[in-house]
């Protein structure tokens, strides 16, 4: 009930902002063309609502799958680059210049790779999401208080042990942190990869665009961003289920 | 070893033209100390002399540059356990399988260190807070849960690395009995460092004041005062004299 009570007040500028803009649009304080009526957006989203629920699961699909094949590479390389400093001298830089390849600029290349489809989809939402898990994990990992590994040595833990036992448990609040911005951007990277080369909100947008259906823009676009956010709230629930008991963040 | 955990006895220590530089820094060179068996032997010493590396050579934890460590009798690994400034718990565990850690990493089956555990936890006053998880104590508990942990695995030689210097006095007090308690009943060796010279000669049957990094041993003093140690003491005269002993020692250049 909590979550949803402290949801009210986010939901007045919501009410105000839709209200507005309803009257602006009615009133022809602004053109239709260019931002549609909320009403008209509503009508476009029952009209078309086969259309938009396929384009939906479509790229929960895509950004689903991607964002997983990020949290368990994403992690295994950072286990990877965790084992020895040279090794992350070695390759962490790579991942660093990787995020900064923007996906628009590699998508095309991602076309050619797998064709058009939800692979391309896929791959395109797991390259920018798994930088952030790379990044948070690693640092995660690597902040292990030095008592603590004093600790497992002392009483002969191997270096596996240490770390499914102590490294990434007391790296869980800082690799869920990761999680939550990759699952933003795996929604961010599945629509780009549906404008370049698959099928979905991404490109229901795109098409819609050369039709001048702005209301169909827009409905897609929200539905978009519904999806982000209901991502970041199912990491948030799974971070409040494994670190309420112990962890600062999680205690009110 | 029995399962109920009762003493194992204690080992001596023997450090010999000890050594330890990190790169250019010499901290330790030519250390001799030889600690007998079931000793109490607390070390004092200007901060950054040394003390904490050399209680992780002692625990094999890092080793020296030079020089020897002998443990005597020496029966194999885990005889050492360590506690550490500030309890350093796994928060995401309850107190009781924070307490089984060492005996888990050691390969121990659950119900034979459940038990263990279980049994120096009661010892030490947390039966009924097993269930709980660190985040849910007071700093006194967890200290306790932390000595309960070095305890499991029935060491012979415990070291302390400044243990309660982050608790208020009364705590502190409480827990300066329960140790210098638990050390009787099962005499074992114990090398405790502190900072606090009152708790040295409180605590200890013998106390060695470190010189500057480097420079060795200043004072290695037996601490003579009556076995029982409690409130009576600190109005013993003789508890004053050797706090003096200790502190002129500390002062000296
Ligand atoms: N891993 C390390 N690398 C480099 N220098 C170190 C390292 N560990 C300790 N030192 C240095 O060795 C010296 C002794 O450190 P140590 O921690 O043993 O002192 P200490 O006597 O325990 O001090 P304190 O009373 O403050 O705890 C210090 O000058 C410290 O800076
Ligand atoms: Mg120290």
């Amino acid at each position: 009930m909590k979550p949803l009570k402290s949801a009210i007040p986010a939901l007045i500028p919501l009410i105000a902002v839709t209200a507005a803009a309803e009257f602006a649009v009615r009133q022809g304080f602004v053109r239709a063309y260019l931002v549609p009526a909320p009403s008209s957006v509503l009508r476009a989203m029952l009209q078309d609502s086969n259309e938009l629920l396929r384009a939906i699961a479509a790229t929960s699909f895509s950004a689903v799958t991607g964002f997983l094949l990020s949290t368990v590479i994403g992690i295994a390389i950072a286990v990877f680059l965790s084992s020895s400093r040279g090794i992350q001298r070695a390759f962490y830089p790579y991942a660093v210049f990787f995020q900064t390849v923007p996906i628009i600029a590699i998508a095309p290349l991602l076309v050619i790779w797998f064709g058009y489809g939800t692979q391309t989809v896929v791959a395109s939402a797991f390259v920018v999401s798994i930088f952030p898990v790379i990044a948070n994990t690693l640092s995660g990992i690597l902040s292990t208080e030095p008592a603590l590994r004093d600790l497992f040595r002392l009483y002969g833990a191997s270096t596996w042990v240490t770390l499914f036992k102590l490294r990434f448990p007391a790296a869980l609040p800082q690799i869920l942190t990761g999680l939550r911005v990759a699952s933003g951007l795996a929604v961010i990277g599945a629509i780009v990869g549906e404008f370049i080369g698959g099928q979905g909100l991404g490109s229901v947008v795109d098409i819609a665009r050369t039709q001048q259906r702005v209301d169909k823009v827009f409905a897609a676009v929200l539905l978009a961003s519904v999806l982000g956010l209901a991502l970041f709230g199912l990491i948030n629930l799974v971070s409040y289920l494994t670190l309420r008991r112990w962890h600062v963040s999680e205690q009110s | 070893m029995t399962a109920s955990g009762i003493s194992a006895g204690g080992v001596a220590l023997h450090l010999d033209g000890v050594r330890r530089e990190f790169g250019n820094l010499v901290v330790i060179d030519h250390f001799d100390l030889h600690v007998e068996a079931g000793e109490f032997l607390a070390i004092l010493g200007p901060s950054g002399c040394g003390k904490s590396t050399l209680l992780r050579m002692i625990a094999r934890l890092a080793p020296p540059d030079g020089g020897t460590i002998r443990l005597e009798p020496d029966t194999g690994r885990f005889q050492t356990s360590f506690v550490f400034q500030d309890a350093h718990l796994l928060p995401w565990r309850t107190v009781l399988d924070n307490a089984a850690l060492p005996l888990e990493l050691m390969g121990v089956t659950r119900e034979e260190r459940y038990l263990k555990a279980r049994h120096e936890l009661e010892r030490i006053g947390l039966g009924d807070a097993t269930d709980r998880y660190p985040a849910q104590l007071s700093g006194g508990m967890r200290m306790r849960v932390s000595l309960a942990r070095a305890l499991v695995t029935t060491p012979r030689l415990l070291l302390l690395d400044e243990p309660f210097a982050a608790l208020d006095e009364i705590t502190r007090y409480k827990l300066d009995l329960q140790l210098r308690a638990l050390w009787r009943e099962r005499g074992i060796t114990v090398i405790f460092v502190t900072h606090s010279i009152s708790e040295a000669a409180f605590l200890a049957n013998r106390a060695v004041v470190m010189a500057r990094r480097g420079g060795g041993i200043k004072l290695d003093r037996r601490i003579e005062l009556p076995e029982r140690r409690d409130e009576e003491l600190r109005l013993d005269p003789r508890y004053g004299q050797e706090m003096n002993a200790l502190l002129q020692a500390m002062e000296e250049e």
